[in-house]
């Protein structure tokens, strides 16, 4: 009896495993593939039934080297995303510490007003930023992406900061400012270390999203600025087989942040969650 | 606010917070009301780049054009469709999931992080692979399997693009929610659960009465995020079916850059932006107003 | 590998730490389309490059669509971030109009624009004045599997009707083999599956506007034309014929599994290649479909390569666009990358060349086709408008593109052809009355 229950629990696990391992693989399958087919050569890429078992080549690879300078691109998405997140979070950390420690009767409705201004569809706007980055002589420069980027996840980040704040007890704070802490001080030896999490968190996100985007980078720079989203685009359809130079491309462009991401994996998921996880 | 604060530090704190949130605020404002303006200023002209010389006030002849395309009420319901549809997948599949890899297994952690990958892809990058590597009738994966058991390979894009859209902006937003829910499971109070079990209670019973609503605030998350997102989804479409065939895949983003970005016609493409803001407005009025309710009434 | 990443990465830390040390220069940024001979362009150029090294390009290479965007965005509101541009026939007599381009006037001598085919000419220009420079042309032709037609005893006319197009593809129908009777374009675009759809029209004697610009899309001849293509691609087309563009089919046919492939003729350097090919030699060439007319049956295009008035490097620019269409770039293009790659339809002196028409065995065809298009006479009937399988009116890309999902909808089954031309009719119609051309 008591074996039997402990088969019956072993059995449970390994079909939960099982399961869970399908999923994850199934999931995981297109990154996979696209990972595959970018050593694939053209013709085997459009083979038909498709390849498992082939020469890998780093044709492709070589190809798009020759084409294109890819540290160009991601230099740009890096500057873009890092600069961006930086300049997102020099703002979005004072007015979430306000909004959090300083509730008034309109802080939730300027929290509600800040998601609402991501309503706009980009396309609906495309000719009067254009207009405004032209005017600027911000057009392919990086300040422009930075600046557009930072506007795009500040509602976002002050929600995260905001609520990650929330979760720290005014007592502490108050306790900090009773000991005479001025409030440089009171920020930077209670606040920022208490919810070191929360802002890691926001960071990685604001990253993906910058890294990620796709619109703005592609309708405001040509060559000089031209992030790695802009790299994909010019590899997307063109004449004659593509599909494995597509792959390779894609790899390229997305390894970094997946990267990144795997290895923040704690952080990000901890920081997403808005403080809805206590 | 604390009584312990005098009336005078009271006052200067107050001060304080308003300088803080002022940058934030500032920018925001400046970064919805210059578009915002000009996008309204345009949706009454008659403004079209390729005729420049000629900018006339029309009034709402922009809107009524943009309200009376033939694509607009499918574009309305398309897009209610989507969002409606991936909401459902995601927090449904994403409930079921992360449950499942909540209970420890062998390589819990490598599968933990193969779930969430699909959420790092770039949305074109995610549509170009599944249009060509992968839903392609010809040398697409799902092809083969297809062939494979005897079965006349789908034209996805064709047949069901729709349902073709929403797997794939499903696909990259799963993980999304499958992170939020996973991290909130590990937070859930391990002995309640025991002692639930030891009173004869069923896994659907302590799944319904314990799991789900300690699930309730991270899937509210979820749906606001992803709404935000999803309302004006644009990449996916364009690089794959763009918007067709017919209107079937047209969504409110799709619909401007459509009849109005594709020419230039600036006065009817910001009339179009005006009419989606609106309708977004109200279509997330009542979903924010709950969920960001939740949100911010926590403690 | 690992040396030249710490090369590169070195270049980039030098040249973002100092950028005045490129200033000298003239910096030429080209907006290019991502087709295999503009990629060849970008490749060669490092040969203009070494002869001007006080010019340094720079590229920006997009997708089609994206690329028409971009440009137009840009040249409309003054932009200037592009000094050359790639645009078609479509554009250039638009823009031109417009003032937007530089005039192209007084070209070198040794240039010899004589040498470029008038019909091209025409198409790139404004009341006789030049404002793009012919990269490389198309025409529309007939490619069909040599070996398929010997084993049903089959012959193709040097001109076949639509009729007997498919009466072949009937025949030739055998998708448990992997070979699909007939690829066409059917996914949805003004410059996909309606530049061909145009020429298909245009042959059963249809026009997409009357002298006062009234569409004629629900008109019988386009019925016919429309029913016909359903008909023909849904029966013995591939699956996912609604979304096949040119890239899809070609991909089809290179891997043996389309008998007759109606489209492009540039497509003939990439079906003989064998590197990319499986059929190089099975490959058949005949001109585009007629039906009750020939006039409009295979459609005429051109990239060239144009100047926005906006350019602060006007100079350097044209320096560059008359070296890339010049007939040495051409003998260049022969020596690196074979005879046969040489950029087709735009000299007549390349098809003067002996070895090119060896060597390239669809030169024939692309001449014959080239010659016979006239963008000014697409229909049977009159037109306001010029262009084959388009009009030149600033239109008509969104009308083209709202009718090409009404057809490619017919195509995938989700709307009758009647529907379809219904729909497209009413669509054409509002473009037409809110640009105004009547009430």
């Amino acid at each position: 009896m008591h074996l039997t229950l402990r088969h019956q629990k072993q059995l449970k696990t390994l079909v939960i495993g099982a399961l869970a391992w399908g999923i994850a693989l199934l999931l995981f399958f297109p990154i996979f593939w696209m990972l595959l087919t970018s050593f694939k050569t053209e013709i085997e890429a459009f083979s038909t039934p498709p390849s498992f078992l082939f020469t890998p080549t780093l044709e492709n690879y070589l190809t798009i080297n020759e084409r294109s300078d890819y540290f160009h691109f991601a230099w740009n998405s890096v500057v873009v995303s890092v600069l961006s997140t930086l300049l997102g979070m020099l703002v979005a950390v004072p007015a979430a510490y306000s909004m959090a420690f300083f509730e008034t009767k309109r802080t939730k409705s300027t929290l509600l007003w800040m998601l609402s201004t991501k309503m706009l569809p980009p396309v609906g706007v495309l000719v009067p930023i254009y207009l405004l980055v032209k005017d600027a002589g911000l057009l392919d420069t990086k300040a422009a992406l930075i600046v557009i980027y930072t506007l795009i996840n500040l509602p976002i980040m002050v929600w995260m900061i905001y609520t990650y704040f929330k979760e720290i007890p005014k007592d502490i704070l108050e306790a900090a400012r009773m000991d005479g802490a001025t409030l440089l001080q009171e920020v930077t030896s209670v606040l920022l270390p208490m919810s070191k999490g929360g802002l890691a968190s926001t960071i990685l996100l604001s990253l993906i999203l910058c890294w990620n985007e796709a619109f703005w980078s592609l309708n405001l720079t040509s060559s000089e600025a031209a992030p790695l989203t802009a790299l994909v685009a010019s590899y997307s359809s063109p004449e004659g087989l593509f599909w494995a130079k597509l792959s390779a491309v894609s790899t390229l462009a997305c390894a970094p942040i997946i990267i990144i991401g795997w290895f923040s994996q704690k952080q990000l998921v901890r920081g997403l969650s808005f403080g809805a996880v206590k | 606010m604390s009584s312990h604060v005098s009336n005078h530090a009271k006052n200067s704190t107050h001060w304080m917070s308003r300088l803080l949130v002022m940058p934030s605020v500032s920018m925001l404002l400046l970064w919805m009301i210059i578009p915002l303006a000009m996008t309204l200023y345009f949706s009454t002209i008659q403004y079209n780049l390729l005729y420049p010389e000629d900018n006339a006030f029309v009034g709402f002849e922009n809107y009524s054009y943009f309200i009376e395309d033939p694509g607009f009420w499918p574009g309305i319901s398309n897009t209610l469709i989507l969002v409606g549809s991936v909401l459902l997948i995601t927090v449904v599949l994403g409930t079921l999931i992360s449950v499942l890899v909540n209970t420890p297994f062998w390589g819990q952690g490598i599968v933990r992080i193969l779930l969430i990958s699909p959420f790092f892809i770039m949305p074109t990058v995610n549509a170009l692979v599944w249009k060509n590597l992968l839903l392609h009738p010809v040398s697409g994966v799902f092809a083969h399997v297809w062939r494979f058991f005897g079965a006349e390979p789908v034209d996805w894009f064709a047949q069901y693009p729709l349902f073709s859209i929403i797997m794939i902006v499903s696909w990259q937003w799963l993980p999304f929610a499958i992170l939020l829910l996973m991290t909130a499971l590990q937070s859930l109070d391990q002995e309640q659960q025991e002692a639930a079990r030891l009173d004869g209670a069923g896994i659907w019973s302590i799944f319904y009465h314990l799991t789900l609503p300690h699930l309730a605030r991270p899937i509210t998350v979820v749906i606001m995020i992803e709404t935000i997102f999803l309302l004006s989804l644009f990449a996916e479409i364009f690089t794959t079916t763009g918007g067709g065939p017919g209107y079937e895949t047209t969504n409110l983003a799709y619909l401007i850059y459509d009849q109005a970005l594709l020419q230039y016609d600036v006065g009817m493409a910001s009339a179009g932006g005006v009419v989606a803001v609106v309708l977004a407005n109200i279509a997330a009025f009542f979903l924010i107003r709950a969920v960001g309710k939740s949100l911010t009434d926590h403690k | 590998m690992k040396k030249l990443i710490k090369n590169v990465a070195l270049a980039a830390v030098a040249a973002s730490l100092f950028p005045q040390a490129l200033a000298a220069q003239a910096k030429v940024t080209i907006g290019t389309v991502n087709n295999a001979d503009m990629i060849r362009m970008q490749k060669l150029s490092e040969v203009f490059e070494k002869e001007n090294p006080d010019i340094d390009l720079d590229w920006v290479i997009l997708e089609e669509n994206t690329l028409r965007q971009r440009l137009t965005t840009d040249i409309a509101t003054q932009g200037g971030q592009f000094d050359v541009v790639t645009i078609g026939m479509y554009e250039t007599p638009i823009w031109g109009a417009k003032g937007w381009l530089e005039k192209l006037e007084n070209l070198p001598a040794s240039y010899d624009i004589d040498d470029v085919f008038p019909s091209v000419k025409e198409g790139l220009s404004v009341d006789g004045t030049l404002y793009a420079l012919p990269f490389y042309g198309e025409g529309s032709m007939t490619y069909y599997r040599t070996d398929l037609f010997e084993k049903h005893a089959l012959t193709m006319p040097q001109q076949p009707s639509w009729d007997q197009m498919m009466d072949f593809a009937k025949k030739l129908h055998d998708p448990d083999n992997g070979v699909y009777g007939m690829c066409l374009r059917g996914k949805a675009g003004w410059g996909e599956n309606m530049a061909l759809m145009t020429t298909i029209a245009n042959a059963f004697g249809a026009r997409w506007f009357d002298q006062k610009w009234k569409p004629e899309l629900d008109q019988k001849a386009w019925k016919e034309a429309m029913q016909f293509y359903v008909d023909l691609l849904g029966q013995y087309g591939p699956p996912g014929a609604s979304s096949n563009g040119f890239n899809e089919n070609l991909a089809l046919f290179n891997s043996g599994k389309c008998a007759m492939w109606v489209d492009a003729t540039v497509a003939g350097s990439f079906l003989t290649d064998s590197s990319q090919s499986v059929v190089a030699d099975k490959v058949g060439f005949s001109l585009a479909p007629s039906q009750k007319t020939r006039q409009g049956a295979s459609w005429l295009w051109a990239w060239g390569l144009a100047i926005p008035k906006t350019s602060d490097a006007k100079t350097a620019a044209q320096k560059f666009t008359l070296w890339a269409t010049s007939k040495k770039y051409a003998q260049l293009v022969a020596e690196t990358h074979g005879v046969a790659a040489m950029p087709p339809g735009t000299r007549q002196s390349t098809y003067a060349n002996a070895e090119y028409l060896e060597k390239a065995p669809f030169a024939k065809m692309t001449l014959l086709s080239m010659e016979k298009a006239d963008p000014k006479k697409p229909s049977m009937h009159p037109v306001p408008y010029v262009g084959i399988q388009f009009a030149a009116i600033p239109e008509f890309q969104s009308i083209a593109t709202q009718v090409g999902k009404f057809l490619s909808g017919a195509l995938a089954g989700s709307m009758t052809v009647e529907q379809a031309a219904k729909s497209s009719q009413r669509a054409t119609e509002r473009v037409m009355k809110r640009a105004r051309y009547y009430r």
